[in-house]
């Protein structure tokens, strides 16, 4: 599993004592009771968002399950996460970050939230587009559905109950949040500047670590499939292909903030999938980030199609990637196509996942305005 | 008049031809006043090697003084070469191409020979600059180039910084400004022997160059040609500086053995008798005219001697004649074709093992008619060994797969520490110095915190062996990284090892060299010994001094050795593939983003309206099915097309409208590019 955690040179350098290892199990444990806290939060939110479209008595509150737990156990018990853990990669401490974020967004702890996106930006660079899902998270708080449904609700009925209604979108926690981030941002950037001047100083570290990751240099295998395109791609269309594959992170971000606005920890889900499929460098501790936040809409993604497929898929990718690394890598008998191929997969696996999910989500969003409009018809369909 | 005029034409010339010899003639006399000269010198060296192999060292040197006057003019000085000198300010160079490895073991690793000639495969570059240290790196990128076409070789790929690094203090001479490289793939053959054959006065057709034939040469165990230069410097303005430009070639080769059929078990022994004939195929047939001195030696080491002088001792007390064991080699036991001009006893000043004796022959003394061919026969059977370097050092590889991998440099003692430093070995603190200097490739990435040091093969803290240590770590596809140490172990040791670890790097298709299954080669590591100097003194005598290999071999260097060149088997991806990995690529990207879209602009009633219309448009079975397959695909309920058709004439409407807007814009579009 040793393309799997990417970062082994700090590994080896510093963390290979037990009490290092300790430390990074400390820091998935923290990261699941974090993800449980928030999860319960959202699970209050969904409750409370039901109770105010009355749709108690059609969507049992029996059945409703208790999303956080099972996301924080999905976080603990994936392999994914174990083996981040085992390999010491540094994994864990990028995703704890976010989560970090999240949290503190959820439970409007501003400049927690904050902290956790200004050192999750500064530890991997793209968690920085989860600023979007946290100024919806802080502006008109957790995930609902859409609030033209509370206000057709609320019309059809006649019934004027202000207590019932989602608050509007407000921009002080933003204003707050900026002068958070930026006081943030500008201490580790100063710690840093401290800490590296002997070494080229500020500037230097931005060369050397975002620039290292936004031109893909290293090209050594991991479970993504940038490597052995710019490995075997002609040198002058690099840059162009550089600039394709990064675009299309950024080029998502907007539909999926339009469609998706009202449910800001959903949204901040579909893109930590997305730039942890299309990152330089993914690896499966991120992986295990976005499966374990899957775990918080287990309610909404009740109807998802594929799921079993999609569990499937993963269990085979995860059992037959290591040995096809070995036989690439260890005996040479094999040849770096099948690696390839199951890099391959494994990124078509992602896809689905995410597209099925949001699609999951809409729909449940539809089945949820086609219970309060009152059609008669299916909700899902 | 044509006629007439011809024969005053081609006397004109002739006048002018003797007059202009004269005037050069009359120049070189006027320069004689000032004692300075551009000189050049000839002289090969022969030696027996303990595994019945010889080596000939062959020793070129062609100086020219600073002066003012020649300007840039050289009689005898290649152009070409101080024209590179005065062009990139070069305060010193050396350049070797070598085929083949030194055997340490078995040839010696202590004389000067060795220590100053035996060379890593490949090509080796190194060069002092005179210049700013900013511009350092543009001469020495222009230096290869320029070499690059002087030498025929590719010595034009030292240019990227990938290939050079910047040994602070372990290469001998320890300057700021020097830059090392070298090229451990480079094939070396006649093509680049050609051009440095063209560097002297009297190429290969004259003089002792004459035996340098191709075949016989390329034949050998080990072949290094070297070219080193000084630039002397000019002390004033104006002056062209002096160069001293030293090319050396250095071959091992293996005498055909006449009496190979012999079937004595003492006759096999006997060490292989041999002669310029037999091993070069040709003759020496006068000097070269333009050589100052032309002398050809035979040089018999310190362990030879010594084993000879014991030979000889055993035989006259057999003959109780009383040694006197000074004049052993007037009576040897080998026999030589012809008279040595002069016998040089080395002064022996540290080694108990004996000195060296070396025979001159001058090669003035033959001519065409009567060539000078040196044979050397051997009467008796004699084993002896060459003088080793402190420590034998050897480099190899550890680890299996591609992944990871370690280098491990071992040193072991030879007979030389067991010996004569058990003199030393009474004082407690006795310590070996040891330095070591390596360059690896940017992609061999080396974690230095994973040095292990092994003493006696006992596992040892770092600090208390390593005494200094300079570490530049590599940079991917910007620089080498470079580790130079400074070692001090116990004078009682018996091996030392220094492990790293490593990571192979992933390259792009485009930097595999043609042949990438084969490997890469990390270049060698040089291992020295700065408390002994590699230094044969021969008898305080004029011709001594006059002759520049005997100088040469009287400097004080100190004792290097190179490991072997490392092959390091890296990963390949499937070279035949870019096309597919591009397309199979993009192709899932756009799966990605297409799916994902389609998903984000999807609305479900409006969808199902749509789906209607069409299928109440058209009523074929086809599109019926079409419909129905559509519908189950995406997981819904087929509902069959009741509804009636909503307003056609609205659709033909939306649909003339497109067409005349894609008209309108193709028509602007027209207009605006034309």
């Amino acid at each position: 599993m040793v393309p799997l955690c990417y970062c082994r040179f700090l590994d080896r350098l510093q963390l290979r004592e037990l009490k290092d290892s300790l430390i990074i199990f400390c820091t998935d444990v923290f990261s699941a009771m974090l993800i449980r806290a928030t999860g319960q939060n959202l699970r209050l939110a969904y409750l409370f968002s039901l109770e105010s479209l009355d749709l108690v008595k059609q969507i049992e509150v029996s059945e409703i399950l208790s999303s956080g737990d099972i996301a924080a156990l999905i976080y603990l018990w994936n392999p994914f996460t174990i083996v981040a853990c085992v390999g010491l990669s540094t994994s864990p401490v990028e995703n704890m970050a976010v989560i970090l974020c999240l949290y503190g967004a959820c439970s409007r702890l501003i400049p927690l939230a904050a902290f956790g996106w200004v050192i999750a930006t500064h530890l991997s660079l793209y968690p920085a587009i989860l600023i979007i899902p946290v100024i919806f998270l802080l502006g008109c708080g957790p995930d609902a559905p859409p609030r033209k449904l509370f206000l057709q609700r609320h019309q059809q009925e006649e019934v004027l109950n202000q207590s019932k209604l989602p608050l509007g979108f407000s921009w002080r926690p933003i204003i707050h949040f900026a002068f958070w981030a930026l006081l943030w941002s500008v201490y580790v950037l100063v710690l840093c500047g401290i800490s590296l001047k002997q070494f080229g100083g500020i500037w230097e570290m931005f060369k050397s670590t975002y620039g290292f990751i936004l031109t893909v240099e290293d090209l050594s295998p991991n479970i993504g499939v940038l490597w052995y395109f710019f490995a075997e791609v002609f040198d002058f269309f690099r840059n162009f292909f550089l600039i394709v594959f990064h675009v299309n992170i950024i080029f998502m971000i907007l539909p999926l903030a339009i469609r998706l606005c009202h449910r800001p920890c959903f949204l901040a889900f579909v893109y930590i999938a997305i730039f942890s499929m299309l990152k330089s460098y993914p690896s499966v501790g991120d992986s295990a980030l976005y499966l374990g936040l899957l775990g918080w809409f287990v309610n909404e993604l009740a109807d998802m199609q594929f799921s079993f497929f999609l569990f499937c898929g993963y269990f085979g990718v995860s059992l037959l990637s290591p040995v096809m690394h070995n036989l690439w890598i260890w005996r040479g008998t094999g040849n770096a196509n099948f690696y390839f191929a199951t890099a391959m997969v494994y990124a078509c696996l992602q896809i689905i996942l995410v597209v099925e999910g949001v699609s999951a989500m809409l729909n449940h969003d539809r089945k949820l305005r086609n219970l309060t409009t009152g059609k008669p018809r299916d909700a899902k369909s | 008049m044509a006629l007439l005029q011809r024969p005053f034409f081609v006397l004109l010339l002739v006048l002018t031809h003797q007059f202009m010899q004269y005037w050069i003639a009359f120049g070189s006399v006027n320069e004689e006043g000032q004692k300075q000269e551009e000189e050049f010198n000839e002289e090969l060296l022969l030696k027996p090697l303990p595994d019945r192999k010889v080596l000939a060292h062959f020793h070129f040197q062609s100086s020219a003084p600073p002066s003012t006057s020649n300007g840039r003019h050289h009689h005898i000085f290649p152009k070409a070469i101080s024209q590179l000198v005065q062009k990139f300010r070069v305060k010193e160079m050396e350049l070797s191409f070598t085929q083949g490895r030194w055997n340490y073991e078995s040839w010696g690793g202590f004389d000067p020979i060795p220590s100053s000639n035996a060379k890593p495969p490949g090509v080796e570059l190194w060069a002092v600059f005179d210049v700013p240290q900013h511009q350092i790196d543009a001469s020495w990128q222009n230096l290869t180039h320029t070499l690059s076409g002087l030498f025929c070789a590719s010595i034009n790929f030292l240019e990227s910084t990938t290939t050079y690094s910047a040994p602070e203090w372990s290469f001998p001479p320890a300057s700021g400004n020097l830059r090392y490289g070298t090229l451990p793939r480079e094939a070396v053959c006649t093509e680049n022997l050609t051009p440095w054959l063209k560097l002297l006065p009297c190429r290969d057709k004259a003089g002792i160059a004459v035996l340098l034939d191709r075949p016989s040469i390329y034949r050998g165990f080990y072949h290094s040609q070297r070219l080193h230069l000084t630039s002397t410097g000019s002390g004033s303005e104006g002056m062209v500086s002096g160069i001293i430009l030293e090319q050396t070639l250095t071959v091992v080769l293996q005498p055909n053995s006449q009496r190979a059929g012999m079937a004595y078990a003492s006759e096999r022994h006997i060490q292989p008798s041999w002669s310029l004939t037999s091993i070069f195929g040709k003759q020496v047939s006068g000097t070269c005219v333009l050589a100052k001195s032309s002398n050809v030696y035979l040089l018999l080491d310190r362990g030879l001697v010594a084993e000879l002088e014991h030979l000889h001792k055993e035989n006259e007390k057999s003959a109780e004649n009383g040694f006197t064991s000074q004049n052993f080699w007037t009576k040897p036991s080998f026999e030589l074709s012809a008279d040595p001009d002069r016998i040089f006893i080395e002064e022996n000043s540290l080694h108990s093992k004996g000195s060296s004796v070396l025979y001159k022959f001058q090669v003035e003394k033959y001519s065409e008619s009567e060539p000078f061919d040196l044979s050397l026969t051997w009467k008796i059977p004699v084993v002896w060994l060459s003088q080793q370097a402190p420590l034998h050092a050897s480099r190899f590889l550890m680890g299996s797969g591609n992944e990871r991998g370690a280098i491990a440099i071992s040193l072991k003692s030879t007979q030389l520490s067991e010996g004569f430093m058990g003199a030393n070995a009474d004082d407690e603190r006795c310590d070996l110095q040891v330095n070591v200097f390596q360059v690896v490739p940017w992609y061999v990435k080396v974690y230095f915190h994973s040095l292990q040091v092994f003493v006696n093969q006992q596992p040892k803290a770092i600090s208390d062996i390593i005494e200094k240590i300079h570490v530049s770590p590599s940079k991917d596809k910007v620089s080498p990284g470079v580790m130079e140490m400074v070692l001090k172990l116990p004078c009682k040791v018996n091996s030392a090892a220094l492990t790293i670890e490593f990571d192979k790097g992933f390259l792009h298709i485009d930097e595999y060299p043609p042949d990438a299954n084969q490997g890469f080669d990390i270049p060698s590591a040089i291992i020295s010994f700065p408390n002994f100097h590699a230094s044969m003194i021969f008898l305080k005598d004029d011709s001594v001094n006059k002759s520049p290999l005997l100088s040469k071999f009287q400097e004080k260097s100190p004792v290097m050795s190179y490991t072997e060149a490392l092959l390091v088997p890296l990963t390949t991806p499937d070279f035949s593939m870019p096309y597919n990995v591009i397309t199979i690529t993009c192709t899932v990207f756009a799966l990605y983003f297409g799916s994902l879209l389609n998903v984000l602009r999807r609305r479900v009633a409006e969808e199902e309206r749509f789906l209607k219309e069409k299928a109440a448009k058209k009523t074929g079975r086809l599109s019926l099915l079409l419909s129905k397959l559509s519908a189950k695909l995406r997981g819904r309920q087929w509902e069959p097309p009741s509804s009636p058709p909503a307003s056609s004439s609205f659709i033909n409407a939306k649909l003339v409208f497109k067409v005349i807007l894609v008209a309108g814009l193709a028509v602007g579009w027209q207009y605006f590019f034309s």
